[in-house]
């Protein structure tokens, strides 16, 4: 991507989040010092340069679509840049403030505010591609350092990164973990989740809570029915679905259908009742 | 029109190298400050509201993501206040990896603000890259401190950004010896390089701006405070965490979607320049003697020395670490089995930023019934908002819009704001008539 004419330009941009994918640059140590001299870093307001208007060959988005501003600003971004990256959860599929859409939103700020009509926020949380077209989806809550750097090294050579995204019980395997599911019976969401992180919760002897999105042909239906069958109530197996990645699907409607059980279940017995 | 009587606007729309969205306008006539409004436009993402009906681990892993940059903090409150509602005391192994995992988030978080946050403002550099092709030892031992932070956090909790290690009633996993023991070397030669930190940050060129405040703080019968403590004040406050809510008042300003908080009400400070200024008594001898010879006097009343207090935190958190880990043998069972009962309770710990307090109310399930979190960053934008009067007005309003920019940016920094947490910032704005 570099033209024998001048270096890279890179922008680092955010909308609704917490700051906690930019960190995967600001904590990559020395080589952020050696990506800060090979590229020219045009704006990222966390780490000082600010200039959002410029031309970029490479904009990476953290966060979620969230006021009623953000749209006009993303378009802009957009039609100033060469390859757009989502970063993370927020960006990619909505984030964990996406569980508001499920919800009345208005009733929600009234319930943080005393004065709703000064906040500025959309009913809904919002990937980035439902508003602009996404060259690449880095997912991940947080994404880590060698994700972004690993993709910015392959767009500076020219070509878009292929993305692994097998299921996390795929990288147990190859990590020789423990599964916690057959060996502690924990309600992991491993088989339906994207590979990414290493498997961190299974080596730490937890659950995975699908904090890197769908795995691809992810069978949630059949984890969601295992779950209940082994004794998780039907609001249970809806939250664990209904979380960091709630808003991307498969997640969403499998979860909304299981919390739609629960609303049933509790009108039949009142019925009863 | 002349400088005595200068009006007009000033607008900063974002602001540079702090974390989160915000801007500042400030109105200037006849040649005072009019009216200042710290602006924070950061979208609410209303997570009082999202945790409702969650268990107590989906808490845990829910507050992190309210801020990327200290997600243990909000880790740790959230722990405290699920445990004292459950009934839960936890190991003496676990109290201590708490207090070393929260050392890292400490070091990681303080040295990132330091260089690549704080210390560009002193030297003249508009990014800590830059700053580097001058001072790159300097930048780089900075880098390696944060490096040794994120490493102590993932050590217990997997990765440095919303680690996955804490459950209620202690962790999910032990670290095995080899690893405490390849952590503590390197932890020995940051030990090393802490010291030199704080010479260095006592000799930058730190204005002078002394101005009245009061610090809020933590307390602990014998420790440097960070997981634990009674609220105190330099003014004579000393309360239990459960009465917060007796001295603080949260409210609402139409300028920011962060909440703003007064004690008794007025503005106060949270932070590690007010940690400091409250708990000289709870250093370790040789860092008192290396702060006393440093060249700058604590308790200090200059808002700019925020910036040595977290190299003295730095040293502290470095050298608690070690202590904590010196005959450290993972524990056969990282975690005591947690009931599930109703209940109210409280946590309140010590953010890199400041005191940080949850409430939260659990029904029979242990399900949450209400949630209230009230982030460092919300607790001093009053602070921020005087501070900048005074010292803009000291500055001398008569400067051009660009100077006062400057000059307005750096006071902020030196809060170390984010804004992230505080909606659950900087946009810059002079009018001058
Ligand atoms: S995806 Fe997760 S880590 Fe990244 S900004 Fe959103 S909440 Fe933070
Ligand atoms: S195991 Fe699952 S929840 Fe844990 S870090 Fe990986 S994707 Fe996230």
């Amino acid at each position: 991507m570099t033209t024998g004419t001048r270096r890279a330009r890179i922008a680092v941009h955010k909308f609704s989040s917490c700051d906690g994918c930019q960190l995967a640059f600001l904590n990559l140590g020395e080589p952020l010092l050696t990506l800060a001299e090979t590229v020219d870093i045009l704006h990222f307001a966390e780490a000082g340069p600010i200039d959002e208007e410029a031309e970029v060959d490479i904009a990476f988005v953290e966060g979620s679509v969230a006021t009623s501003q953000d749209a006009a600003r993303l378009r802009g971004i957009r039609e100033r840049s060469r390859y757009l990256v989502t970063i993370g959860a927020c960006a990619t599929a909505g984030g964990i403030q996406a569980l508001r859409n499920l919800h009345d939103a208005d009733e929600w700020v009234s319930g943080v505010y005393a004065q709703p009509e000064h906040i500025d926020l959309l009913a809904d949380s919002t990937p980035i591609a439902e508003t602009v077209k996404v060259d690449l989806e880095l997912w991940g809550c947080p994404v880590s350092g060698e994700q972004v750097l690993g993709a910015t090294k392959a767009m500076l050579a020219g070509h878009l990164p292929r993305v692994d995204h097998s299921a996390v019980c795929m990288e147990c395997k190859r990590q020789q973990a423990v599964c916690v599911m057959v060996s502690q019976g924990r309600p992991c969401m491993g088989p339906v989740t994207s590979t990414g992180c290493g498997a961190i919760c299974p080596r730490w002897q937890r659950d995975c809570y699908a904090c890197y999105g769908p795995a691809v042909q992810a069978n949630v239906s059949a984890l969601a029915t295992h779950l209940a069958d082994t004794g998780m109530p039907a609001d249970e197996v809806a939250r664990r679905l209904l979380f960091i990645n709630g808003h991307a699907e498969p997640f969403r409607a499998e979860g909304l259908d299981w919390q739609a059980r629960v609303i049933t279940r509790q009108g039949s017995e009142e019925e009863q009742g | 029109m002349s400088h005595t009587t200068r009006t007009g606007e000033i607008h900063v729309p974002i602001l540079a190298r702090v974390e989160g969205e915000g801007a500042l306008d400030i109105r200037i006539a006849a040649g005072r400050i009019e009216a200042l409004k710290l602006r924070i436009f950061e979208p609410p993402r209303l997570f009082e509201k999202l945790l409702e009906g969650r268990s107590t681990q989906d808490v845990i892993d829910s507050v992190a993501r309210i801020c990327g940059i200290c997600p243990v903090a909000y880790q740790m409150s959230a722990v405290a206040a699920i445990e004292s509602i459950l009934g839960v005391t936890p190991s003496p192994w676990v109290e201590a990896m708490r207090r070393v995992m929260y050392c890292g988030e400490w070091l990681q978080s303080h040295s990132l603000h330091i260089h690549l946050l704080a210390a560009p403002d002193f030297l003249g550099y508009d990014s800590a890259p830059a700053m580097a092709k001058d001072h790159p030892d300097e930048v780089r031992r900075g880098l390696r401190l944060q490096g040794l932070g994120n490493e102590i956090i993932r050590t217990f909790g997997g990765r440095s950004v919303h680690p996955v290690g804490l459950c209620p009633g202690g962790f999910f996993h032990a670290p095995d010896a080899a690893t405490m023991q390849r952590l503590r070397e390197q932890l020995a030669k940051g030990l090393e390089e802490a010291r030199e930190l704080i010479a260095w940050t006592a000799g930058l060129p730190i204005p002078e701006d002394d101005q009245d405040f009061v610090s809020v703080s933590l307390r602990h019968p014998r420790d440097y405070p960070i997981t634990a403590g009674r609220i105190v004040s330099d003014q004579g406050l000393d309360i239990d965490p459960a009465d917060f809510e007796q001295r603080f008042r949260e409210f609402q300003v139409p300028h920011s979607t962060a909440l703003h908080a007064q004690l008794d009400g007025h503005p106060y400070l949270v932070g590690p320049l007010a940690r400091l200024n409250n708990n000289l008594d709870r250093l370790p001898a040789d860092l008192r003697q290396l702060l006393d010879d440093c060249g700058v006097a604590f308790p200090s009343r200059n808002m700019f020395h925020s910036i040595v207090a977290r190299a003295v935190e730095i040293h502290v958190a470095l050298a608690e670490a070690l202590r904590l880990t010196e005959d450290y043998e993972p524990a056969a069972e990282p975690r005591v089995e947690v009931p599930t009962r109703a209940g109210v309770g409280f946590g309140c710990t010590e953010a890199p930023r400041g005191i940080l307090w949850h409430r939260y109310a659990l029904d029979d399930e242990a399900r949450v019934v209400e949630a209230q979190i009230v982030p460092p960053t919300s607790q001093n934008q009053a602070r921020m908002e005087e501070d900048l009067v005074t010292s803009l007005t000291r500055f001398g309003l008569e400067r051009d819009d660009d100077a006062l920019r400057l000059h307005g940016e750096m006071v902020i920094r030196n809060y170390d704001p984010c804004i992230s947490c505080a909606t659950h910032f900087l946009d810059f704005h002079v009018v001058r008539k």
